[in-house]
Parts: structure tokens; sequence; C-alpha cells
């Protein structure tokens, strides 16, 4: 039981980590992309290279992975991205799918479609027991829990203490005002996103042991990170967290207790979150 | 709504039935001469015409209620998916008479449709693009998890058809496949001609432009989204079981994700709002999934990616949207040196 929990505790911060980027990209611009997974699988992909074929210590990867796909999130950013600010729905997810099935294909002809694999350093691996036996967690799960946890309360301090944070809470809350206030929204936001595409490289990095990672990982946890977004709102850090905290229990345990029913749980727990607390979401396209 | 969505709107307004001049008439002959061409000119390639026709009916549908409703989604497939399995299920337990069982297919997705409405019109678009996917997916793992129903992922087996109208078989070549699929596509083409421009599809458009606009002017809103998303899921049913009765078989991707992303590529590619727009990118669409996919799968998902990212800068007027500009410019030359 409290096996189960610590599992989907660290799975869910995992995707927190994943998604906290999104939730800016949908808040602050209202751009629907379906392709923020695919920042999370290049993150992936660079660390299985780096650790597999190169030997690079792993925590060396996960950074040379979050600056990567913060460095691929700027450039799309620039390049494509900025073409399809105040466009339509359609427009947006046209687009971000178009790019996922090119992220996809890429990277299916470049390293195979099968799933990736890394071997853990040794001190990240095995079980610790916890109390009397009550139950036994992986230490890539406490280390999982721990770091995530570090970001979140960095990213909380930062948004809440800082002047940049500050600046970003407006722009969100009012993209117009805040930019007649003399705030650089745009730039803000270009930065925002290079921030949340790095993270979510770091959590494709962290993820390969436990989410698994191939061709199909942006479309495969697309709705998962807009379940944390939809649900968790934009303007805090702790909406989307608790959000992703409750799906990952949810997940984890719904695939242990219920295994006959698989990723049915987890589509309906979206439904379900989403027309019974819409406010996150609704309140601010309504404004808009 | 901003810019480009009001140009698309403004478009197919123009196209209205009186203004469309000979030019108009023309290509329409033209595009409908087509298929028995193709049906004589290609008698090998029968199944991949009923694909074109089949994808045809679905991007039509979806541009009923993308391009003429404005209501995004990311789910059509899941009328698509309940079509098919609803024919074909017809047909495993018996009831293999294909107008019977297209008519129920299209009903049961009406119905779908009609649930889920709504779920989907609740609130903001975002929401609502969200529960459609959702909606969608539920349903792609309810279909896999309940294989001693559907068959799972070994799709399901042992569909047979009888003869359409007792008199036609459906034959080794795909003869009456590829005909049976044509009519039902006419039939469908020339009812969704009639209701986008009957009132009710002005009321669509209208909505599309404005709907606060719309709503104080007394259009019921909301009932006129349901009812053009309930259609919009019965024209999917129906191309579904289509799908189901012309290939006597249904696999799980009849649901897939993938299905609907590309229908929404058809349409775009055709361009929306149009009608024939979704034909024309539905032909175009099989045509090049056919010679592109022939090298390697994974190129080709990379060129339908690369595609949409294409035209979702580009705009969206598609293929119609470049004729439609092209003859615009032509005549306003030739206006130019009469003046």
């Amino acid at each position: 039981m409290l096996t189960v929990l610590l599992d989907g505790v660290a799975s869910g911060m995992l995707l927190f980590v994943l998604a906290c980027g999104l939730s800016v990209t949908l808040g602050l611009m209202n751009f629907v992309n379906l392709a923020h997974g695919a920042f999370g699988m290049a993150g992936g992909y660079v660390c299985v290279l780096l650790l597999n074929r190169h030997g690079v210590p792993f925590l060396a990867c996960l950074a040379a992975a979050a600056l990567s796909a913060a460095l691929l999130g700027a450039v799309l950013e620039r390049t494509l991205y900025r073409w399809l600010y105040g466009r339509d729905h359609l427009d947006q997810v046209l687009f971000s799918i178009g790019l996922v099935f090119m992220a996809s294909a890429a990277v299916d002809w470049l390293m195979g479609a099968r799933q990736q694999l890394i071997a853990l350093p040794p001190w990240l691996q095995g079980r610790i027991a916890i109390g009397d036996g009550l139950a036994t967690v992986g230490v890539y799960r406490l280390f999982l829990i721990a770091l995530c946890g570090a970001i979140v309360l960095a990213l909380h301090l930062g948004l809440v203490r800082t002047r940049f944070g500050s600046r970003l809470r407006a722009a969100v809350d009012d993209a117009v005002v805040a930019r007649g206030l003399g705030i650089p929204v745009d730039r803000i936001f270009a930065v925002t996103f290079a921030v949340g595409s790095g993270l979510a490289g770091l959590g494709g990095a962290l993820g390969v042991e436990v989410l698994g990672l191939d061709p199909t990982f942006p479309l495969k946890y697309m709705v998962y990170f807009l379940i944390v977004v939809a649900v968790g709102g934009a303007n805090t850090i702790l909406g989307p967290f608790l959000a992703a905290l409750l799906l990952g229990v949810v997940d984890v345990a719904g695939k242990y207790y219920l295994p006959e029913v698989g990723a049915f749980v987890i589509y309906t727990a979206m439904v379900v979150l989403l027309l019974l607390r819409p406010q996150g979401l609704l309140a601010r396209s309504a404004a808009r | 709504m901003s810019g480009g969505g009001t140009l698309a709107a403004a478009a197919p307004a123009r196209v209205g039935r009186a203004s469309r001049g000979r030019w108009g008439l023309a290509a329409e002959g033209l595009f409908w001469a087509a298929w028995p061409a193709a049906y004589l000119a290609f008698p090998d390639y029968l199944p991949l015409l009923s694909q074109v026709a089949i994808a045809a009916l679905f991007a039509l549908s979806l541009d009923l209620l993308v391009g003429y409703a404005g209501v995004v989604t990311l789910g059509q497939a899941a009328f698509f998916g309940l079509g098919a399995y609803t024919a074909g299920l017809l047909a495993v337990h018996g009831w293999g008479e294909p107008l019977s069982g297209l008519l129920l297919a299209a009903a049961a997705a009406a119905l779908l449709g009609l649930v889920t409405a709504p779920l989907v019109l609740r609130g903001g678009d975002l929401a609502g693009l969200m529960v459609t996917l959702g909606l969608g997916l539920m349903l792609y793992e309810a279909a896999n998890k309940a294989a001693p129903v559907t068959g799972g992922a070994d799709g399901l087996q042992g569909v047979e058809i009888w003869p359409v109208l007792g008199l036609w078989r459906f034959d080794l070549f795909g003869r009456t496949a590829f005909l049976y699929s044509l009519a039902v596509l006419v039939l469908l083409f020339l009812l969704a001609r009639l209701v986008v421009s009957s009132p009710f599809g002005l009321a669509l458009r209208g909505i599309r432009a404005n709907a606060r606009r719309m709503h104080a002017l007394g259009t019921p809103v909301r009932a006129r989204l349901v009812a053009a998303y309930v259609l919009a899921g019965a024209y999917a049913g129906a191309a579904g079981a289509l799908l189901a009765q012309t290939t006597q078989f249904v696999s799980l991707d009849v649901l897939a994700f993938q299905r609907s992303a590309e229908g929404l590529l058809m349409l775009v590619l055709g361009g929306l709002g149009r009608l024939y727009g979704g034909l024309l990118g539905a032909a175009a669409f099989v045509v090049a999934h056919q010679v592109l996919s022939e090298m390697t799968p994974q190129f080709w998902q990379f060129w339908i990616g690369a595609a949409l990212v294409v035209l979702a800068i580009a705009g969206r007027g598609g293929l119609l949207g470049l004729l439609a500009a092209g003859r615009a410019r032509l005549l306003a030359r030739r206006g130019g040196g009469g003046a």
C-alpha cells in the first residue's frame, strides 16, 4: 500500500516536472501546445545516448538533457512557434500535432522503435525498507522525490519571490495590461518557454527508468500533461503540482490494482476532472 | 477567432448558390466526373478508390463540425470507430444487410454525439478540445480491453455482408464496394450541401464567426451546436460503417487518435468550410499515402507532420483556397483592365 503510494508520488512529481512548462504555454500565451512531450522525449534520448554510448556520468547526462531540450525549445520558439501566437486553436493544434509526428518519425528513423533502457549508477539501484518491513521503496524513487521536490520548491520561490516571477504572474493574469505597464511579455514568454522545455527534457531523462522511452512518448503522455495543466490551472505552482501528484497516484494505483482496465482509468479521470473542475482553464479562456 | 478565422469564414459565404458562376459549375462537374473516370481507368486500384470515398466522407463530417460550426475536435475517430464496430458487430451476429447496417451505425454514432455533446460544448473550446481527446482515447481503450466483443488488438473477424439491396454481391475486385461507397458519399454530400445552405447552416456560420452576437440575435446557439455535433457524428459513423462493410474487417485503429488527426489534415489540406475541401484533401491524402508509404512508414509519418506544420503556419485556405485566390486575382486583373 505504502509502496504504491510512494511510487505514485514519485511518478506524479516526475509528471509535474515534465508538464509544468506546458502550463505556462497554455496559461500565458493561450497556446495549445500538444508537442510539449517532444521536448521530454528529446531530453530522454540525449540522456540515453550520452549514458549508453559515451559513458558520461548519470548526473551530467541529466544536466545535458535539460540544457539541450531548453536550447531546442528556445530555437523552435523563435523560429516556428511565434508565428502561431494569437491564431486560433485549430491552427495551433494542427501545428503541434505536426511537430509530434515529425519528432516521432525522426526519432524512430534515427534510434529505432524499440524501448530504450538505461543502466542506473550503482548508488541509485536497490530498494530500502521503510519502518519495520512496512514497505520497501526503490532508491531511485526516493531520489526522484527529493530532486523533483527541490525543483518544485525552487520554482515556487522563483515565481513568488523574484521580480521575474511577479512579472510572469502579471503576464499570465492579463497579458494586455502587463504589456501596457511595460513588462516585456514576449521576452518573458520566450525565457519561460525555454525553461519549461528544459524541465521537460530533464523529466524525460529522469523518466526513462519510470515512464519508459520510445518514439511514441510524446503522444502517449500528451494526455497526462494536458490533465496536469487543465486541472491545475496556470498561475500557481501548487495547482499543477497537486494535480500531478493526484494523477501519479491514481495512475500507479490503477495499474497496480486494476491492470485489466489499464489506461481507461486515467482517461476517465481526465474527463471527469475536466467536467468537475474546469475553473483553472475556463476562467482564463473566458476572460480572454 | 482572429484574423485568419474571419477571412476563412468570409470565403465560403461568397461561394453561395447565387454567385456560383459557370466556373464553379464546371469545376463541380469535373470533380464528380473524375470518379467514374477513375473507376474505368484504374480497375486494379478500386480498393484504394473506396478508401478515398470513405476518407472523403470522414473529412466531410469534420468539415461540418470544424469548418462550419467552428467546434475544434481531436476525437472524431470515436464516431468513426463506433460506426465501424456497430456495422461490423451487426454483421458478425447475423445481420449483414448493408444499408440498414449503415443506418444503424450512423444512428449509434449520432446517439454517442447526443450523449457527449453536453460534455464537449460545456465551456471554452480548450476544455472541449481536451474532452474530445479524452473521450476518443477512452473509447479506444474500451474497445482494446473488451476483446471478447471487439476482438481487441486482433481486430473483428468474420464480418459477412449481404449483397447491396439483395442484388449486388461484394466481389473480390472491390467493384461493388467502390460503387456502394461512392453512392453513399454522393447522397450524403448532397444532404450536407442542403444542410449548409439552409437557415440552420447559416446559423452555424454565424456562430462560428461570433457566437455572442448570434445569441443576442435570438439564435439558440447551444442547440444549434449540439445538432451540428450530432450530425457530424452520424456522418463519421456512416464513414466508419462503410469501411467495416467494404473491407469486411474492423481493426482497432478505426478509433486511433491518428485517424482524428489525419482527418483534420485532409480537411485543412483541401480547405476548411467549403465541403469540397474535405473531398479533395482526402483524395490527395490517400493517394499521397499510397505513394509515400511504399518507401517507409516512418518517412510517411514525417511528411504528414511536415505538411501539418506548413499548413498551420501558412493559413488554412488549403488547395481550394489557393484556387480561389488565383481566380480572384484573375478576375481583379480583368476588372482593372476594363475600368
